[in-house]
C-alpha cells in the first residue's frame, strides 16, 4: 500500500485499525524524505531517530488505549519557528542556528499529546518574513508542481513538505498569508485561524497582534481534525481566547450542504493585478458551490488598497519590538569579535540577521521613533480599525467571502526579493484578514496553463471557522486531490533532475541559486542527538 | 510626495535597531525604505480622523492570576543556550567602566 499517498485522517484510521504500524507510517514519511528532499528541500531538520523513537511510544499508547484520537501514530512537519524541546528551533535564520529550546510550543504539546509524531522542522522564510520562503539562510524550498518556481511563502517549506508527501500534515504560522498563500502555491489545503484560537506560546513572535498558528493538509477533513486537535485555550498566551467547548468541534462542520449560505464576492478583489487564469478559476469554483445552493453577490469591501501599507508599518513595527530579544546574550549566535557591550549586540545583530529581516526592523523602528509615530504607527492603527470595520458590515450580509490567495500562481525562483514593494504586493488577498483577526482557508480549485496550482480564499467571520469549513469541504465533494508528478513518482528523481530543475539549472542566472542550494544541502538534514520529549 | 531619508535619520534608524550598517548597506537601506514609505504614504489618501487606533480585534482586557508561585527553578534551562555562561548568570563584556 502506498502509504504516503493517504491523508493524516486516513491513515490515523489506518493506524487504529491495526492495518498500519506506527513505525511503518514513521518510515514511510522517512523514506520519502529521502528521496525528495535533495531537489525540494522542505526540512531545515529531519529527526529521524527521535521520530523512529517516539513511533513505538505512541503505538504502545494505542495499543494500551489509551491514544484514541484521529492523529494518533500520524507523522507531521513542524515549521521552524515554533519550539520544539531538544530539537533545532532556527526560524531559518543565522541568529538561531544552534538554538534547542528547552521547552516546546503549546499547539506542538497539543499534537503530541493527540499521538502525532514530530518528524522534523519545515524551512521558512527567515522569521516568517517573506512570500517566497527564499529569504532562509539554509537555502530555497522548491515548489513540487515545479522545481524552477517558489513554493509561496512563508511556510513554504510546510507546504512543500505536504504536497511532496513527506509527510500528511504539517503546521505554519500565517501573520499575513504564510499559510494561505504557500498552501495555494503548492496545491494543498490551509487554515489561519481566528486571531486567539491556538495558542502562540512557544512561536517564535513576528508580529504578535496578527500571528496565529494552523493546519496545512491535503484536504478540509484533515484541516478540521487538526485545528480541533492544536486549538486551546491558554493561560500561557495572554491572547489566547477560550471558545468553550463547542468552539472548537471544527469537525462537526465538514458537512457537503450549502444551500442557501451567502457569499460575498469583493469587486476590488478580482480587477486590475489579477492574473486572469487565476480569476477563472476561482470564479468556476463560485459557480460549483451556487450549483450547490449557496448564494453569490459581488459588492464592495473598500479600503483595499490600505490594507498592505497599514500592515507593513504594524508588521515591522511589531517585528523591530519582538526581534530586539536576539542580542547574543541569552541564546543563539554571538559575533565572535567585538568591543563592548554595545558593539556586541550590534555585530551579533547585523552578522545574525539576513537582508529582509533588517529591512524590516529598520522600518519598524523608524515609524515608531519619536517624531513619526503618530504618522505612521497611529495612522496604521487607525485604518486597522476601520478595515475591521467594513468587513464587520460585510458579514452583516455574507456568511462568507470569497478571494484568491494570491494575484498568481508560484512565481519563478529569484525573480522576488530585489524588489520590497513589489514583494509586498503579492499580499493583498491575505493581509487584510490578518489585520482583521478573521480566519480564512486556502483550497485547491484546480491548475494554470503552466500545471501550477490555483488557490481559493474562503474568509469567514471571527469564530465562524464552521462556515468556511462547511464551504471549503462542498467545493472539494466535487473534485479530486491531485499530487504533483513528483509525489507520485518520487523514484523518477534517481533518474536525473526533473524538468523544471534541469531547466533552471542549465541557465547561467541559476549560478548563485546553486550556491545557496549547495550550502543547505550542508546542513539541511541533522540527526538529533540525545533524549526524546 | 517623495520621501528622502538623510544620512542622519538612516545613522539614527541603525542605533534604534541596533545594527551595524556598512556604507553600501546604508545606501540600500535608504533607497529601500524611501520606496516604503513612498507607498506607505497611500495612507494619507484616508480620512482616518474619528477612527480609534486599534491595537487588539478583540475587546479583551489584561488577565490576572493569584500571586502564587508556580513552576519549577528553571534557570539551569534558561542558560542552557547561553553563548557564555559564568556563576549560574549570562556572561557579557564588561558594562560599567
Amino acid at each position: 500500500m502506498d502509504i504516503t499517498s493517504l491523508t493524516a485522517v486516513e491513515l490515523g484510521k489506518k493506524i487504529k485499525a491495526r492495518e498500519i504500524s506506527v513505525a511503518d507510517a514513521v518510515k514511510a514519511s522517512l523514506d520519502q524524505i529521502e528521496r525528495v528532499e535533495k531537489a525540494v528541500h522542505s526540512f531545515v531538520t529531519v529527526d529521524r531517530e527521535g521520530a523512529l523513537r517516539r513511533g513505538e511510544e505512541v503505538q504502545k499508547q494505542i495499543d494500551d488505549g489509551s491514544l484514541t484520537g484521529p492523529l494518533a501514530g500520524v507523522p507531521a512537519g513542524i515549521k521552524d519557528n515554533l519550539c520544539t524541546k531538544g530539537m533545532p528551533t532556527t526560524c531559518s535564520s543565522k541568529i538561531l542556528e544552534n538554538f534547542r529550546p528547552t521547552f516546546t510550543a503549546e499547539a506542538v504539546r497539543n499534537l503530541e499529546r493527540a499521538g502525532a509524531v514530530v518528524i522534523g522542522k519545515t524551512n521558512m522564510d527567515e522569521f516568517a518574513m517573506g512570500s517566497t520562503t527564499e529569504t532562509s539562510y539554509f537555502g530555497v524550498t522548491r515548489n513540487p508542481w515545479n522545481l524552477a518556481h517558489v513554493p509561496g511563502g512563508s511556510s513554504g517549506g510546510s507546504c512543500a513538505a505536504v504536497a511532496t508527501e513527506e509527510c500528511p500534515f504539517a503546521l505554519g504560522s500565517d501573520t499575513g498569508g504564510s499559510i494561505r498563500q504557500p498552501s495555494a502555491f503548492c496545491g494543498v489545503t490551509g487554515i489561519k485561524p481566528t486571531y486567539g484560537t491556538v495558542s502562540r506560546y512557544g512561536l517564535i513572535a513576528y508580529g504578535s497582534s496578527l500571528d496565529q498558528v494552523g493546519p496545512i493538509a491535503k484536504d478540509v477533513t484533515d484541516c478540521a481534525a487538526i485545528l480541533e486537535v492544536i486549538a486551546s485555550y491558554d493561560s500561557k498566551d495572554s491572547t489566547s481566547i477560550d471558545r468553550k467547548r463547542p468552539g472548537y468541534d471544527f469537525t462537526s462542520a465538514l458537512i457537503n450542504d450549502v444551500e442557501g449560505m451567502r457569499i460575498g464576492i469583493p469587486k476590488d478583489y478580482f480587477g486590475e493585478g489579477l492574473n486572469c487564469e487565476v480569476k477563472e478559476k476561482i470564479l468556476a469554483a463560485v459557480r460549483v458551490l451556487e450549483e450547490r445552493g449557496a448564494v453569490a453577490e459581488e459588492f464592495d469591501l473598500s479600503l483595499v488598497p490600505y490594507a498592505i501599507p497599514a500592515y507593513y508599518v504594524i508588521a515591522s513595527a511589531e517585528a523591530s519590538s519582538n526581534l530586539s530579544r536576539f542580542d547574543g546574550v541569552k541564546y543563539g549566535y554571538r559575533a565572535e569579535d567585538y568591543e563592548g557591550l554595545h558593539n556586541m549586540y550590534k555585530k551579533t545583530r547585523s552578522e545574525g540577521f539576513g537582508a529582509e529581516v533588517k529591512r524590516r526592523i529598520m522600518l519598524g523602528s523608524f515609524v515608531l521613533s519619536s517624531g513619526y509615530y503618530d504618522a505612521y504607527y497611529l495612522k496604521a492603527l487607525r485604518t486597522k480599525a476601520m478595515i475591521k470595520q467594513a468587513f464587520d458590515q460585510a458579514f452583516v450580509r455574507y456568511d462568507v467571502i470569497v478571494a484568491p490567495a494570491s494575484p498568481t500562481t508560484a512565481l519563478k525562483l529569484g525573480h522576488s526579493l530585489s524588489d520590497p514593494v513589489k514583494m509586498y504586493l503579492g499580499d493583498i488577498y491575505t493581509v487584510a484578514m490578518n489585520l482583521a483577526g478573521l480566519p480564512g482557508i486556502s483550497i485547491p480549485v484546480g491548475t494554470d496553463s503552466k500545471g501550477l496550482p490555483v488557490g481559493m480564499q474562503i474568509i469567514g467571520n471571527c469564530f465562524e471557522e464552521k462556515k468556511i469549513i462547511r464551504a471549503a469541504y462542498t467545493f472539494e465533494q466535487t473534485r479530486a486531490y491531485e499530487r504533483p508528478e513528483l509525489a507520485k513518482y518520487p523514484d523518477k528523481l534517481r533518474e536525473g533532475l526533473p524538468k523544471g530543475l534541469a531547466d533552471e539549472r542549465s541557465k547561467k542566472d541559476g549560478q548563485a541559486d546553486d550556491q545557496a542550494a549547495g550550502r543547505a544541502d550542508g546542513r539541511q538534514i541533522r540527526s538529533r542527538e540525545g533524549g526524546g520529549e | 510626495m517623495a520621501n528622502k531619508i538623510s544620512d542622519e535619520t538612516i545613522e539614527y534608524v541603525g542605533i534604534l535597531a541596533k545594527l551595524e550598517l556598512s556604507g553600501e548597506e546604508k545606501e540600500n537601506a535608504k533607497a529601500d525604505m524611501e520606496k516604503m514609505l513612498d507607498y506607505i504614504d497611500i495612507l494619507n489618501e484616508l480620512d482616518t480622523d474619528g477612527a480609534e487606533p486599534m491595537s487588539h480585534v478583540f475587546p479583551v482586557h489584561n488577565v490576572f492570576r493569584e500571586d502564587a508561585v508556580s513552576g519549577v527553578d528553571g534557570s539551569a534551562d534558561t542558560l542552557v543556550n547561553a553563548p557564555l555562561k559564568k556563576d549560574n548568570s549570562f556572561k557579557v563584556p564588561k558594562t560599567i567602566g
